[in-house]
This record gives structure tokens, C-alpha cells and sequence, in this order.
């Protein structure tokens, strides 16, 4: 594989190719240092990380639904302090882009999230302001023009890494928003976050997770996730990340024509813990194939006459 | 535990057996030389049904291992789409397995009693086999049909006591009501269980009482069965949350019930 023509930069960051690994589905990478070259990953958007601590949500978390899954997991993680000085140290080892997705209850808590994390290791910080399973997981600063903006100046305020703010699925306008937040100084963008949804038991009469509603990805929420990087991409001169029910390297072509400049793989991470690097290798034989030097002569190009 | 340390494998395995023992439970082997080399009791495999709108792996425990053969036996009880599914395979056909997974029991070098309940007496097989002292066995079921287990045992173990809901095979009545009696006749080091998570609650407070050993096995719905997406945490007496695909499936009986 000529990694000359899968390197690329977003926002600052050097990658070694433009598949990274969505949030909340691939630990911080290395759970899956058996299956991956983490090294040839683009970047790791780890866990969902808070101030304090998180137990995350009780009762049933995940339900099976056609062609993808719900998930109500609830932001359960150790905490920055832990990530600092316990995680971070450990996988530093991997020469992977270490991309810590946060999330925050006010406006201030992602301004002091982004401070500690401005830290040697770290690549760039992802602000979660669409988590659709915690009241206070932050989408009421992801479903809203002014208070996204406001999350968006306050982590630049305490950060020199790039900042990375990941769209919600779940608004009437996800255009708006991406402007307000390009506005407000971010970096790039990456979208989408899960689509709310849900699912009942029949036989119980009971909602299937315990948070009655959960986050909606995997393969069935390709073609919206598809739709809204096409429709943020061209509104805006920021890169942007694309993710959402990407399984395959023809998946992920889609993404770079619509004007993703790189994309981030979630669940397909569950059903194969080697997506990653067959995605890697069939972006690269495409690129071969179609005599391109380069992933960036792909970005944007969909063609409509 | 380090995670990293643990050697799993995603393979295209070939199916060599799938075939009905009941109406709703199947067995399935397959050619899986990597895996069953490296499998230990307890743990389980993440299989991939690759039909219809199926998206996520099922993790089934492994019952049996063939080294010489290279292949590893699972049993599954039919319940929703997947398990369905994967029933409608047959030998020669492929399916994906991801393991060996989790943690396994850990082996006492005491004379031991295994419990099992239903689909929680598969993995217990290979423990039977694997424990270095032959263990007794204690077997529950609805009928005599669903005591059907015991032929897996029988090479391996020593005494087995089989209880029947409806009195059909052995003793009527659950595994708990004969439990107290077995134990007040036998010296065991350590206790085994597999089964609804009722049954083996009751069991550790029996075998607390008795200042045994306890050592269970959890089954919870899981995703990526490799401790990333957190779909199957659960709560330790302690206050913490822990993983039954990772920290698990098996557990101390005090940490967990």
C-alpha cells in the first residue's frame, strides 16, 4: 500500500490516512490492538469523556434493530482525570492521532474540559454536544445556533489543539448550526452524531432500554448521515469529518464525494473489529484503480449535472 | 487485565455440524484451529450471522473444543431473528467467529460441583473436562428432555444429580431444593454455576452458608464483545460498574449477586 496516497491533514492534524474511529465505539483503541495497525488509523475519537466520573445509564443499554443497532449507554466513562493520568499515558505508545471527544453540562465545563486537555498526546478535542442519551450529555448545545457557537468559542478560548464540533442528526437545520459554529471559530466538523430512536417489547409492553430512547446508528442511517455531510459540506469551508453507518471502502467513497475529507467508523467496528483496516486498504486500491494520486481528489467531487 | 495480552481471533470458519438436539436448541461446530487451540472454560465466541438485516454478532459460549480436529462446539437456544437464522446453516457453510473471548473460569485443584440450567450447561462441558479433578454435577431442567446434557458430562464428571420441574427425570423440584442435602453429604472446594440469573442467586446463598467458593457466569446482551462499546455493563457489589464481555463473563459470586 503507497501511503502517499491515503495521507492527508485536517485542521492541523497529519494522518496517515482519513479513516478514523467514531466515539464510543472503539474504546480507545487499544481494546482493538489485535485487529487494527492503530498507527494507520487517521485518528481515534476515544470515549466520551467528562469532568467527573460517569456510571452511564442502568437497565438494558443496546437493542438490535434492522440493519444497525440503539444504544442508550449514557456517557459512562472514568472521567478526564483518569483519561490523564492513567489512559493517555498507556496509549500514547501507538503513534495514533488521540482525538478525546467531550462532553459537558455548561458552557464553562467544556471551556475547563478543553484546558486539561491541552496537553502533549492529545491531537485535537471533539466537542459531544449531541449526545441524545443524558439530559445534561450537552444536545442542548447541539440543537441550538447560539449555544453551540458559545461551546465552540469557550473550548478555543482554552485550547490550542484543533477543535472538532460533532453535528447532531437530531435538528431541523443542521446547516444553521454548522455555520454558527464555523463562525464561532471551529476548526472542522463532524457529523453525524446517532439519530434518537427507539424500540418496544411486545410481549412485556416495555420499552426495549432502560432510557426508553437511544441513539440510532449502523448501516440504516447511512443515506441521512450521507445527505447532511453532503448539505454541511457545501455550506461551509471547514473540513468535515463523515460518519454514520459506513461499513465498507464503497461506504466510505460515498462520503468523500459528498465532501467529507475524512470519514470516522462507528458501529461497523462491533460486527468487524478489522473494518478499519479493510476499509484503509479498499480506499487505497480504489484510488490505485481510478489513477488518483491522492484522497483529496475525491473530496467533494459528486458530480450533478 | 490486560486486554491487549489476549489472543483473539475473526475468522471465516466452516460450519461441520448444525443440527437440532431439541425443537429449540441446536449444536453447532466449526472449524476454528486457532480458537479452539486457545480457548479456555468460560470463555465465549462473538459469531456473525451474515443474513437479512442481522447486524450485530451473538456471543456464544464454548461448550467443546476438538485440538486434533481444530474445531469448537457451541449450543444455542433459538430465541429471535439471529439465533434463527443462524439455525437455517448448514455443514459446509461459513460463519464468522471472533474468540476466543472473556475471562474463563478459573480451575480449582479441589473436588468441585458444577450447577447448571438450561443453555448455562454449555460452557460448563468443557469445564468438566478441563478441571483437574473430576467434578460432580448438578443438572436442572424443565423435563427429561432438556436434562438431554447429561451424555456431555458423563466421561467427565463423577456423580451426577439431575432435577426435573415435572418430576419426568431425576429428582422433582429445582436445583436449589436438592442442593442443600448434596451439600451437607460431599466436601467441595468450589462451586460452578451457570443458569438464570434467579437460579444462581439462590445458589450462592446456599453456598454461602456453606463458606463455599462460588464462581458464575453472566450472560447480558453485548455489541462488540471486546469491552468498547459498554452495552453489557453491570454492577459489582462494590459500587463499580464492570464488563461482562471483558472482567467477565465469569465472576466471584460475592463481586456480582
Amino acid at each position: 500500500m503507497d501511503n502517499s496516497r491515503l495521507e492527508t491533514n485536517l485542521a492541523g492534524i497529519q494522518m496517515a490516512s482519513p479513516v478514523m474511529t467514531a466515539s464510543g465505539t472503539f474504546g480507545y483503541g487499544e481494546e482493538f490492538e489485535g485487529f487494527v495497525d492503530l498507527s494507520l488509523l487517521g485518528g481515534v475519537m476515544v470515549k466520551g469523556t467528562t469532568l467527573l466520573p460517569r456510571r452511564g445509564n442502568d437497565g438494558a443499554r443496546m437493542a438490535e434493530t434492522p440493519a444497525g443497532m440503539l444504544n442508550s449507554i449514557g456517557l459512562e466513562n472514568p472521567g478526564v482525570e483518569y483519561f490523564l493520568s492513567d489512559i493517555l499515558p498507556r496509549i500514547k505508545k501507538y503513534r495514533m492521532n488521540v482525538i478525546v471527544n467531550i462532553s459537558g453540562s455548561s458552557v464553562s465545563e467544556y471551556g475547563e474540559l478543553a484546558k486539561r486537555l491541552d496537553v502533549d498526546g492529545v491531537a485535537a478535542i471533539e466537542l459531544n454536544v449531541s449526545c441524545p442519551n443524558v439530559k445534561d450529555g450537552g444536545i442542548i448545545f447541539g440543537t441550538d445556533e447560539k449555544s453551540a457557537a458559545a461551546v465552540v468559542r469557550e473550548a478555543k478560548r482554552n485550547t490550542h489543539k484543533p477543535v472538532v464540533l460533532k453535528l447532531s442528526p437530531n435538528v431541523t437545520d443542521i446547516v444553521a448550526i454548522a455555520k454558527a459554529v464555523e463562525a464561532a471559530g471551529a476548526d472542522a466538523l463532524s457529523l453525524i452524531n446517532t439519530l434518537m430512536g427507539m424500540a418496544i417489547d411486545i410481549k412485556t409492553w416495555r420499552p426495549v432500554l432502560g432510557n426508553v430512547t437511544g441513539g440510532l446508528s449502523g448501516p440504516c442511517v447511512k443515506p441521512v448521515a450521507l445527505r447532511m455531510v453532503w448539505q454541511v459540506a457545501n455550506a461551509v469551508g471547514i473540513p468535515v469529518i463523515g460518519m454514520g453507518g459506513i461499513e465498507t471502502a464503497e461506504d466510505a467513497i460515498e462520503f468523500f464525494l459528498a465532501g467529507a475529507s475524512a470519514v470516522a467508523i462507528g458501529t461497523a467496528n462491533f460486527r468487524d473489529p478489522a473494518a478499519t483496516m479493510k476499509i484503509i486498504r479498499g480506499i487505497d486500491d480504489y484510488l490505485k484503480k481510478r489513477n488518483l494520486s491522492n484522497i483529496k481528489e475525491l473530496v467533494g467531487k459528486m458530480k450533478i449535472e | 487485565m490486560a486486554l491487549h495480552e489476549k489472543a483473539a481471533f475473526a475468522i471465516d470458519t466452516e460450519i461441520v455440524e448444525n443440527k437440532m438436539i431439541l425443537p429449540d436448541v441446536y449444536g453447532i461446530t466449526v472449524k476454528a484451529a486457532d480458537i479452539s487451540k486457545n480457548a479456555r472454560a468460560g470463555q465465549f465466541i462473538h459469531v456473525r450471522i451474515d443474513a437479512g438485516m442481522i447486524f450485530l454478532r451473538r456471543p456464544l459460549g464454548v461448550a467443546d473444543v476438538d485440538e486434533k480436529q481444530g474445531t469448537l462446539t457451541m449450543f444455542y437456544r433459538l430465541i429471535g431473528n439471529g439465533t434463527h437464522a443462524l439455525s437455517k446453516l448448514k455443514a459446509g457453510d461459513n460463519v464468522n467467529c471472533l474468540g476466543p473471548l472473556g475471562n474463563g473460569f478459573s480451575l480449582a485443584e479441589k473436588k468441585t460441583l458444577i450447577i447448571g440450567g438450561g443453555m448455562g450447561l454449555a460452557p460448563l462441558i468443557l469445564l468438566s473436562r478441563r478441571l483437574p479433578m473430576k467434578a460432580d454435577l448438578l443438572i436442572g431442567g424443565r423435563n427429561e428432555d432438556e436434562v438431554f446434557w447429561e451424555k456431555y458430562f458423563s466421561p467427565y464428571v463423577d456423580n451426577i444429580f439431575v432435577t426435573t420441574d415435572d418430576g419426568s427425570k431425576g429428582r422433582k423440584g429445582f436445583t436449589t431444593d436438592y442442593l442443600p442435602e448434596i451439600l451437607d453429604k460431599n466436601h467441595y472446594g468450589t462451586i460452578y454455576v451457570c443458569g438464570p440469573d434467579i437460579m444462581m442467586r439462590k445458589i450462592y446463598e446456599i453456598a454461602k452458608r456453606k463458606e463455599i467458593p462460588c464462581q458464575v457466569s453472566l450472560e447480558r446482551r453485548m455489541a462488540c464483545g471486546m469491552g468498547a462499546c459498554l452495552s453489557c455493563a453491570i454492577d459489582t457489589n462494590d459500587g463499580k460498574r464492570k464488563k461482562v464481555c471483558v472482567d467477565g463473563p465469569v465472576f466471584e459470586a460475592q463481586e456480582v449477586l
